[in-house]
């Protein structure tokens, strides 16, 4: 039996190096898109890629919002074996860049006018020394609220436009005996929100500074302490049971209006739409109070990997495909993002998204789009984590006071650089 | 038989002592059942509930109106990935890579076992020492060297595929998973034989030798069927560990092809932008498990009392 | 029985001739060369790729691993670290939790294991119902189980509910959300997953000892106490040996329990050595990092583990 396994296996190994000789019409795409709708999101482009007579072999790896898939690539090219393209995020593309395994797509960025419908924040990223190695698929955006409407009605609140508007708000839902924010107490959610804390204490000029620039003065600054006083406040109002919370059970409290208010990435908006809510009628986005007119991003891209010379068309038609029009506006509109260029009509997205790409047009132009440090797009993983360490430490009182909370974050960024 | 429920004081005793302390027993054993249990209730109720069910009410309480839905879908219908057609495909890459693994490696550590306490040589402690130390390597800092190997002998196994014309598997992604749990494993299943020979009559060995048994003759004759509850425990052991590895399984798997059944459930379950379907999500955690409890109770059936005090009778 | 006694006499003849040098040379040697692959195996790819771990900790690897030698900056770190009380550092965190559950659930899991094992030795009927029902955690992906406990655990969705909806409204269980104790509802889930294994390890165990041994005893009039305290336990030891192995090493190595159960834990509360050198090995790529842990975790795994089996293993070999 074992033998005849191993026989087996063998023989089937070496049917699979004769086919790779032959065929090269393939792409290999490691990801970790393995949910209903991100697959059905992801779907499309297999499909467009079909068309051109490529197949699609599919190598997912979910869990930890990309950790896993992270870990298995660094084996995968420890090995040797390159996949096609993979899933990256921000400096993961950089750093694999350095190392020299990744691709050049420059001649398909030049024939397809990337390098003036890609906003220059995420060319940050996806070139690197001049060469395009990663190709850009959503820009998520994470300075969003996401309100019940009925509660809303019920409290009779109206869109909070300042830091005191937005607590003053808090305060009626209190008293109406709802809980008035909606929180998961796990470190990258508090992060999140706290990213947009800081944008709205500081405004747009401080946030680069402090969250992007990893400048000294900004972070031990008043501002930066402000921002963590302001932190404090707001977890004053969520429940008791915050602690360890998934996002997505913190987006059902608003669902069900048990809550009224989430502060997370538009890609809640996919929870809502799996409830069958929709916006405007059943919820609501704003932008979290005082960022109006910056966009906080993450984007997902697709890193290209210096393939044999027998499967660069085939990484070029993927490459291509993802950043045509026509997928950047099905996909996004699946996905609950908006596309990562700027020229994609607008047409197929609900409110929200139009409002997303309006504010991504809007934050490109006027310089206010800045990367999410909570996201792992404002700097390196080490600092990233570092700073998720802090604030989470500070919501759940390892850390006591703000003045504490500042001397650490710097200790600690200071330590990860 | 060394189950001892009725010492000779208790004898005397009286058949009410007795019947108490049996009430006890099986009281106690049921308490802890309902311990292991609770879990699975929670996982139960909740793979029949939909989701609305499960989003508004309590996660202990029983559904309200039960549907399998979640099940079928788990089944042939929940995406693994883009491929949306279940996680019953997955079961045969998980199989043919966990026989081999767990045959090579519970017989290499009965092997090592018998030579370890049988035919001790110089430095057999130390040998065991080291191999027994080795279970505790943290795999997240072998992942990588390991991939390294398994990639240079992926390439060599190009050239020979090239030359002789076959690869000898290396660089198959379900050879690969066997080497690598084989290797992790033998520390386990080492320890687990050669401290249940330990109490192993020696005797026995030294009578067969005399009787000019071979090496082989005395564990095959005499060692073997006198190993039954350790092969099961060492069979539990792998079996479980190899199944459930999601580490190695992610890293070495390859292309989706060789995915192994954790893999994919892995893939079902973990979500970190999309919508979560806990029902789901429980069904198939549960199909995923279904031959690992196979194991479970059939193994156990063997779970039976050694034959060695008939053997020192002999 | 006599299974053995027949198959004594059935063995070949030719062993009976005297046999050539070579040959008897060769069956001297092949007891070594039959532990030789096991062996030669476990040097490279387990000592060989800890050396390669210690080499990476002293240099300056990053995201991937690099060559050059730069020095003990990275034990620098941790050894700071470990004094960062106020506010706790994440690896002064993972090694006082590492002391914490790791003393909890081998202690916790060898007594229950040893316990269920005595019980269900007692010719219980439905013993093939029983050991299943106490082993088919092991069975269950913990990214599952681990939301199955999660809910259970949790104040507003589980436990506390439940018994509140039925009226016991003073009950209150939230350790999971308290960074204080949500270590110890590690220690609940990591028990009840693996004290199944243990049991059948010890089941295993007594299914060995000789049945004679046992009667001698009660002939002479023990109590069942005496005879499991004096008699069995102590032939139990090689067994409590294997099981520690398996805890210990289920122990340092739970990585997947902390991440499922508790993300970490309030502002990281809940986090272990593994969780330490997982994120700095491959999250935040610090492998330079991430190697020192693991070393450092090796070298306490020899401290405590070296003298145990030191003293285990050398009384056997008198």
């Amino acid at each position: 039996m074992l033998r005849k396994l191993l026989i087996g296996t063998a023989l089937a190994s070496g049917l699979a190096f004769a086919a790779h000789a032959e065929d090269v019409k393939e792409v290999q795409m490691l990801h970790w898109w393995t949910s209903g709708g991100e697959a059905a999101a992801l779907n499309v482009l297999k499909g467009d890629l079909a068309k051109e007579g490529y197949a699609w072999k599919d190598v997912p790896v979910a869990g930890g919002g990309g950790d896993a898939a992270m870990t298995a690539l660094k084996a995968m090219v420890a090995a040797g074996n390159y996949p096609t393209a993979s899933q990256m995020l921000g400096y993961t593309v950089l750093d694999y860049a350095a190392a020299g395994v990744m691709g050049d797509l420059t001649e398909t960025a030049k024939k397809e006018g990337w390098d003036k419908s890609v906003p220059a924040a995420l060319q940050k990223f996806a070139v690197y020394d001049g060469k395009w190695v990663a190709a850009p698929v959503n820009v998520h955006s994470v300075n969003w609220l996401w309100i019940n409407k009925a509660v809303m009605d019920k409290i009779g609140g109206t869109e909070p436009k300042t830091f005191d508007d937005f607590v003053a708000l808090l305060d009626k839902a209190k008293a109406a005996g709802v809980t008035p924010l909606a929180l998961g107490g796990q470190n990258w959610q508090e992060a999140t929100m706290f990213d947009s804390v800081v944008l709205s204490t500081g405004g747009p000029e401080f946030y680069k500074k402090a969250m992007n620039d990893l400048d000294d003065a900004s972070l031990k600054s008043d501002t930066m302490k402000k921002s963590f006083d302001n932190l404090a406040k707001l977890v004053t109002y969520v429940d008791p049971n915050f602690s360890g919370r998934d996002w997505n059970l913190a987006t059902a409290m608003v669902i069900k209006g048990d809550a009224l208010v989430q502060v997370m990435g538009d890609w809640a908006k996919g929870e809502f739409h799996a409830a069958n809510k929709s916006p405007g009628t059943d919820f609501l986005c704003y932008r979290f109070p005082g960022t109006d007119g910056s966009v906080i991003y993450n984007s997902d891209m697709f890193g290209m990997f210096n393939v044999p010379d027998d499967r660069k068309a085939a990484q070029v038609a993927l490459a291509t495909a993802t950043l045509s029009k026509s997928f950047q506006s099905a996909f996004n509109v699946v996905k609950g993002s908006v596309p990562a260029r700027t020229d994609v009509p607008d047409t197929d997205f609900d409110a929200c998204g139009k409002k997303g790409i309006a504010d991504l047009k809007k934050a490109n132009e006027g310089g206010t789009l800045f990367g999410s440090l909570a996201q792992g797009y404002g700097a390196p993983p080490a600092v990233a984590n570092a700073y998720k360490d802090v604030i989470s430490k500070f919501v759940h009182g390892q850390i006591k006071t703000s003045d504490e909370a500042v001397t650490e974050l710097v200790k600690a960024i200071d330590d990860a650089k | 038989m060394s189950a001892v429920t009725t010492p000779t004081r208790q004898a005397s005793g009286g058949m009410n002592a007795k019947i108490v302390n049996r009430i006890v027993i099986y009281g106690l054993l049921a308490l802890f059942a309902l311990f292991y249990l609770m879990p699975l209730f929670v996982m139960l109720v909740t793979s029949f509930k939909t989701m609305d069910e499960i989003q508004n009410g309590n996660m202990l309480a029983l559904p309200k109106a039960p549907t399998f839905e979640p099940w079928l879908k788990a089944w042939g219908e929940t995406c693994v990935g883009l491929t949306c057609a279940g996680i019953k495909g997955y079961f045969w890459n998980s199989i043919k890579m966990v026989v081999p693994a767990v045959l090579i490696s519970t017989m290499l550590g009965a092997l090592n076992g018998y030579v370890l306490t049988k035919w001790r040589f110089r430095g057999a402690t130390l040998v065991f020492g080291l191999m027994l130390f080795a279970c505790f390597i943290p795999f997240q800092s072998v992942l990588l060297p390991m991939a390294t190997i398994l990639g240079s002998l992926g390439r060599f196994g190009v050239t020979l595929q090239n030359t002789v014309g076959t690869s000898f598997g290396l660089g198959n992604p379900t050879v690969n998973l066997v080497f690598v749990h084989v290797v992790y494993g033998i520390g386990f299943t080492t320890l687990f034989f050669r401290n249940y020979y330990e109490a192993f009559p020696t005797e026995l060995v030294k009578a067969a030798q005399v009787d000019g048994a071979s090496f082989f003759q005395i564990f095959r004759r005499i060692m073997l069927p006198n190993s039954m509850p350790i092969f099961v425990v060492t069979v539990i052991y792998q079996f479980t560990n190899i199944w459930n590895d999601f580490l190695f399984a992610s890293a070495y798997a390859g292309t989706g092809d060789a995915m192994p059944m954790t893999v994919a459930l892995n893939n079902v379950v973990n979500t970190s932008t999309g919508v979560v379907e806990y029902n789901v999500n429980m069904a198939a955690a549960m199909i995923a498990a279904l031959p690992t409890l196979l194991v479970y109770v059939l193994a156990g059936r063997y779970f039976v009392r050694g034959l060695m005090a008939g053997a020192v009778k002999g | 029985m006599s299974t053995v006694a027949t198959s004594q006499i059935k063995l070949t003849p030719e062993h009976a001739r005297p046999r050539t040098s070579v040959r008897s040379r060769l069956q001297d040697a092949l007891p070594k060369i039959v532990l030789a692959p096991s062996f030669a195996i476990t040097i490279v790819f387990v000592y060989g790729f800890i050396l390669w771990t210690i080499y990476l900790s002293f240099t300056n690897s990053k995201t991937f691993p690099s060559y050059a030698i730069t020095g003990g900056r990275a034990y620098q770190r941790l050894w700071g670290w470990t004094f960062d009380t106020d506010p706790p550092s994440s690896w002064y965190t993972s090694i006082t939790n590492m002391g914490i559950f790791g003393f909890l659930y081998i202690l916790i899991c060898l007594a229950l294991g040893l316990f269920l094992a005595i019980l269900l030795d007692q010719k219980i009927r439905g013993e093939g119902v029983l050991r299943p029902i106490y082993l088919y955690p092991m069975a269950l992906s913990f990214i599952v189980t681990g939301v199955a406990w999660k809910w259970f655990l949790d104040p507003g969705l589980g436990l506390e509910q439940t018994l509140h909806q039925w009226g016991w409204t003073s009950f209150h269980f939230d350790w999971i959300k308290n960074k204080d104790f949500v270590i110890y509802t590690v220690v609940i889930a990591g028990v009840w997953q693996a004290s199944g294994f243990i049991m059948a390890m010890f089941l295993a165990g007594l299914r060995g000892i000789d049945g004679e041994i046992m009667k001698a005893a009660q002939i002479d009039g023990a109590t069942t106490f005496q005879l499991y305290r004096r008699i069995v336990i102590p032939l139990l030891r090689p067994i409590f040996l294997s099981a520690f192995i398996v805890l210990a090493h289920l122990a340092i190595k739970s990585y997947d329990l902390v991440v499922a159960l508790t993300s970490g834990g309030p502002g990281g509360s809940a986090w272990l050595p593994s969780n330490f050198m997982y994120e700095y090995t491959f999250k935040r790529n610090e492998m330079a990092v991430g190697s020192a842990s693991a070393v450092i975790m090796l070298m306490t795994i020899v401290a405590i583990i070296v003298p145990y089996l030191y003293s285990e293993l050398r009384e056997k070999s008198r």
